[in-house]
């Protein structure tokens, strides 16, 4: 399994042709506290760059855009409940959504953990 | 001599030394504890005492049926209510009057208002409300009257709107003026729709873009969408103002206009205004003025001179009707020859003697091309005799006047406090009527917020913070013409003891306000688990199931 | 000039901190074609209290006020007696000189307010929830549709015939510009509300069912069946209230099931004023609280654990989410919710249910002597304080003379929906607990005299 990043802040994790996508630890420390997070339903299809989901802090709400093509299998529905995951545990239990890819070429164009590293430090 | 016995013997106080007990009732002396309606009021009281359908002496009379006679009439069978007589109880609490006065007193004192002290909250023009403003507003012959009644019979109201009408049209320098708006992003609706209105009379529905600076009010943007327009931003200089290349290399036959405020938001009035306007006029587009900051060039600059098409005018900034704790406001919208046959109805005009309402009925006769009605009735008829007593009591002279203590004011702020905080925009000249401050220089972990709260401790109200969203951490200050230089003086000192602590890092401020009614609050708490509205305690027996 | 407090002496030393010469270089970035040399022409100077007062008052005169004369009208504008305690109340400076409520910590007062404001609604509403305001009855009714929209993600909304004409004409203004299809129809002087001919309109591409109730004409109709078709077809019902007083005596179309209830609040605390400001009130059910328009004030504990309130969900209002915002709106009409809370308060569900009543008895009185009337019909079966007459001439210009005679006699259909000759006989008329039987006497033999 490998991870992935993009410059807009979202990881994907791909084991065979299923990604599961969240949004970097980096990210979720610029949002503070996030209070509300809406991700997609099973069975839409995003193309790469498409907004998938919604993540919200009191004072701000961010799109996440889907890092890859694909359709959507699932939304975090623990996400719902408990939206403090995101800050608790961005690139674990805070995933917002898993999906099948379709063009898994498009991986190509992300960062590695260590560009992505690279490219937060020179922000 | 007589001897003292009543054991009371006046001494100088003591000093405090420390170690003083909460109270019991969480009161501190003026500063009150107030429990909610729900909890101190039940379903039987009513604080009001009612008369009876028919004066007494008429209670006998033909054909008269009062509740009196009546008191169950609603159980009876001769209601006429539809089978639809509430049975359910609603669970609305009632207290007799002292009990509301107080508690609407108590909780008023947990406020801070104008009347308070300095409140130079940016974009907002929190200025002194005259109080002549409130009496004029509730002579009967305003307050007391239908917006349906025959117009014979409402000649004065109509003659009000009228006259105000002409002060908005003539300060502005423009054509006509839509009066019905609500308020100042109802009134962006209003310029917006005219505009979409007359492109499309014209055969050029199909331009869909609106342009807006990146720094511009959010209600640019959502009245935009909200008109079924797509939204692109326009960047900043680094001087603070509208880039303007940038936004005449985007202008083409698929954009409908630019939404612009000006003076802007960073408090700079937009130096290029008529060069831009001109651009956008010759790309077949239309250009809005957000007249949020007409405070600070009423009767100095008329923004008809500077091109614009529509503008809408908020009657409780520039002409102080009071923000009331958020609204109601009011939106007038002025017009320039090319937008004003598509301006909304209603309106009032004069045909000879009379003033006469224009409607849906009687504007097809000059007024076709009206892109229609955006309220029930005619307007905030209330803030209409509030501002145009406001402006009757400065007149010209004094409007001229108020904008140039405005700016005189800010600018003041800006100058005295560029040594201690950073101002951004500071060296492109002079602002206009606020002072715009970044939390740059801040020690770490310390921001703009924690400047606010401090404020606060202070005794003042803060001052707008993060917005605009063009500079990190903003604290944008208006001070509006009606602060003393005195006031000004103490809110300079207050502002540069609190910034000089979160320069340095005082933890203290991380956690003001300390003297205010409430610290912090828990806006995370609020958001994720939304309390919106009380719910009763359930019953002791229910619980313990 | 009296509202101005710098001296000469401040703004030389003032001018003189900047670095400025005159007033004049601080303007240096408007462009010289732009600039006036004095103040703008053609108005007059600066005037005195006194003056002011004087003008105001003549224009005030000029107006025949509703205290003045008999008076009967209604249509979303409702004449109520406001206890005095309101009125000082909203003009404590703490309240009517403050802003929104953005500062938490110094902005409780407004706050508590509204969180009550926002339950007392909802209970009379009979939703789960409900906002702080919105600027009045027929824009709410407008965000409502939209709001179906988005919920529905469905173009198209079935208005009653028994909607105000004016919140017909708000939304065909804004169905202009938005795409969506409304499809609206003229009331019939009929004793029945349309919901057979709604219900039979619903379909798979209808977002919602808007109903006013009690409707245009005063009539009352259980809407559990219109929820009921609406729910079936995955649509939404919104149902308007203009007169709130109403919910004193009748149940409430929360309690019947619609989905999103709007409503006019001027009948409490805010009173005539020609129309505005009003207030709108906008209640749902909690499963849409978040496609909601307009503020929220919800609540929470501070640093120190003690209950406050905050404005909160806010990521659907426009300063954070700009063109993906809900609405535009931002200004609501915080001080009408003031008065609204209050006179409710005073009140309470005692009051308002005495109050409904005196309501609902004289407007029974009233129209059984105004239907005996030879020529003029009842056309009601059912209402709450306000029902329609059908007349054996055209209602508006009876109405135009019984005003010369100093009454004022209700709403002619014929004003409300101009060039439609089969309401023009129709006269709306409204009575509540400042209507006396004399005034319905009064109303009467003029009527009748007129009509003879």
């Amino acid at each position: 399994m490998s991870r992935y990043f993009t410059q807009d802040h979202e990881w994907v994790d791909v084991d065979g042709d299923v990604g599961t996508v969240g949004i970097s630890e980096y990210a979720q420390s610029q949002l503070g506290d996030v209070v509300f997070v809406d991700v997609p339903e099973a069975g839409k299809t995003l193309s790469k760059g498409d907004e998938a989901a919604v993540v919200e802090s009191v004072k701000a709400a961010s799109d996440v855009y889907s890092p890859v093509s694909g359709t959507v299998i699932e939304g975090n529905a623990a996400l719902t409940d408990d939206s403090s995951l995101v800050n608790s545990d961005a690139e674990a239990a805070g995933w917002f959504f898993k999906l099948t890819l379709s063009d898994p070429s498009e991986l190509d164009s992300l960062m590695d953990e260590a560009a992505y590293a690279a490219f937060v430090e020179g922000l | 001599m007589s001897i003292n016995q009543s054991g009371w013997r006046p001494t100088s106080p003591e000093a405090n030394t420390g170690n003083v007990p909460a109270s019991v009732t969480g009161n501190k002396a003026l500063m009150l504890e107030e429990a909610l309606i729900f909890e101190i009021g039940d379903s039987h009281t009513t604080g009001v005492d009612f008369d009876t359908f028919g004066s007494p002496a008429n209670a006998g009379a033909q054909g008269t049926k009062d509740a009196a006679r009546n008191p169950g009439f609603l159980l009876s069978q001769e209601n006429k209510l539809g089978g639809l007589l509430r049975t359910a109880p609603i669970g609305l609490p009632g207290l007799s009057e002292p009990e509301t006065v107080r508690h609407y007193t108590r909780l008023s004192r947990q406020n801070y208002g104008i009347d308070l002290g300095f409140f130079p909250l940016g974009s907002c023009t929190m200025k002194h409300n005259p109080r002549l403003n409130e009496k004029m507003a509730r002579l009967p012959g305003f307050s007391d009257v239908h917006p349906l009644q025959p117009v014979d019979t409402v000649q004065g109201a109509l003659e009000v709107i009228h006259q105000l009408a002409h002060w908005l049209v003539t300060l502005t320098g423009m054509t006509s003026v839509a009066m019905s708006p609500k308020a100042g992003a109802h009134g962006e609706l209003c310029g917006i729709l005219a505009i979409r209105a007359a492109l499309e009379a014209k055969g050029e529905g199909a331009r869909k873009i609106i342009l807006v600076p990146e720094s511009a009010h959010g209600t640019n943007p959502a009245t935009a969408a909200f008109a079924g327009y797509s939204v692109e931003d326009i960047p900043a200089t680094a001087e603070g103002r509208v880039d303007t290349a940038a936004l005449k290399a985007r202008l083409g036959p698929d954009v409908a206009g630019v939404m612009i405020t000006n003076p802007n938001t960073c408090g700079l009035f937009e130096r290029d205004m008529r060069e831009i306007s001109d651009a956008v006029h010759a790309a077949g587009g239309f250009v809005y003025c957000d007249g949020a900051n007409f405070n600070a060039i009423v009767g100095r600059v008329r923004p008809g001179d500077l091109g614009i098409d529509a503008m809408h005018i908020n009657l409780h900034k520039t002409f102080s009707t009071p923000h009331g704790g958020g609204g109601p406001g009011s939106g007038p919208v002025v017009f320039s020859e090319a937008l004003t046959p598509y301006a909304p109805l209603p309106f009032v005009e004069k045909q000879g003697d009379q003033f006469v309402l224009i409607e849906e009925e009687n504007a097809d006769e000059h007024h076709a091309g009206s892109f229609g009605r955006m309220v029930a009735f005619h307007g905030q008829m209330g803030m209409f005799t509030r501002a145009l007593t406001y402006i009757l009591s400065h007149g010209a002279d004094g409007l001229r006047q108020v904008s140039e203590d405005a700016v005189l004011n800010a600018n003041y702020i800006l100058r005295s406090l560029d040594d201690t905080l950073d101002a951004p925009f500071g060296p492109s000249g002079p602002c206009m009527h606020e002072a715009l401050f970044s939390d740059s220089g801040l020690a770490t972990g310390f921001s703009t917020i924690d400047i606010a709260k401090g404020l606060i401790d202070e005794g003042f109200h803060p001052m707008t913070m993060y917005f605009p969203l063009v500079v990190h951490g903003a604290m944008l200050v208006e001070p509006t013409e009606t602060e003393s230089k005195a006031a000004l003086d103490q809110f300079i000192a207050a502002l540069r003891s609190v910034a000089e602590r979160a320069k340095a890092g005082d933890p203290s401020l991380k956690t003001a306000p300390h003297f205010a009614p409430r610290a912090r609050l828990d806006e995370t708490l609020a958001a994720r688990k939304p309390v919106l509205v009380w719910k009763d305690p359930a019953p002791l027996a229910q619980a313990a199931e | 000039m009296r509202y101005l407090p710098l001296t000469q002496p401040d703004r030389e030393a003032m001018l003189s901190l900047i670095g400025a010469a005159t007033i004049d270089d601080l303007f240096v970035d408007v462009p010289e074609a732009a600039r006036l040399d004095g103040p703008v022409r053609d108005l007059p100077m600066h005037a005195s209290e006194m003056a002011v007062e004087r003008h105001m008052s003549a224009l005030a005169k000029k107006n025949l006020t509703a205290g003045e004369a008999p008076f009967f009208l209604g249509c979303g504008a409702y004449k109520h007696h406001v206890p005095a305690s309101v009125d000082h109340l909203i003009q404590r400076g703490e309240f009517l000189t403050a802003y929104t409520p953005y500062q938490p910590e110094i902005a409780q007062g407004t706050l508590q307010m509204l969180f009550e404001f926002q339950t007392q609604v909802a209970r009379m509403l009979g939703t789960d929830v409900a906002n702080a305001s919105m600027y009045d009855g027929s824009t709410a009714c407008w965000e409502a549709i939209v709001m179906a929209r988005r919920i529905t993600k469905r173009g198209k909304a079935i208005l009653s015939s028994g909607l105000h004409p004016h919140y017909v004409s708000v939304s065909k203004t804004m169905a202009k510009f938005t795409g969506d299809v409304l499809d609206t129809a003229a009331p019939e002087l009929a004793a029945d509300m349309d919901l057979d001919q709604l219900i039979a309109k619903i379909d798979d591409d209808t977002s919602c069912v808007v109903v006013q109730y009690p409707d245009i004409l005063g009539r009352i109709a259980d809407l559990r069946p219109l929820a009921d078709a609406c729910h079936a077809k995955k649509a939404l019902l919104i149902a308007v209230v203009t007169e709130p007083v109403a919910l004193g005596a009748i149940t409430s179309p929360g309690e019947m099931d619609a989905d999103i209830v709007v409503g006019e609040g001027q009948s409490l605390g805010v009173g005539l004023q020609f129309g505005g400001p009003y207030v709108g009130l906008f209640g749902c059910k909690d499963k849409y609280v978040r496609q909601m328009p307009g503020r929220l004030c919800g609540e929470t504990v501070d640093a120190d654990g003690r209950r406050g309130f905050v404005l909160t969900l806010s990521t659907r209002e426009q300063h954070i989410r700009r063109e993906k915002a809900t609405s535009n709106i931002c200004t609501n009409s915080g001080l009408c919710a003031l008065a609204f809370s209050i006179h409710m308060t005073l009140l309470g569900e005692a009051g308002l249910r005495q109050l409904a009543e005196i309501n609902h008895a004289g407007a029974v009185s009233a129209a059984e002597r105004l239907s005996q009337i030879p020529g003029v019909e009842l056309v009601n079966d059912s209402f709450f304080n306000e029902f329609t007459l059908k007349l054996p001439v055209e209602a508006r210009p009876v109405v135009r003379t019984l005003a010369d005679r100093g009454i004022l006699a209700g709403v002619s259909l014929g004003r409300l929906y101009p060039g439609q000759d089969d309401l023009a006989n129709g006269l709306v008329v409204a009575v509540t607990e400042t209507t006396t039987a004399e005034d319905v006497e009064t109303l009467a033999s003029a009527l009748q005299e007129i009509l003879a």
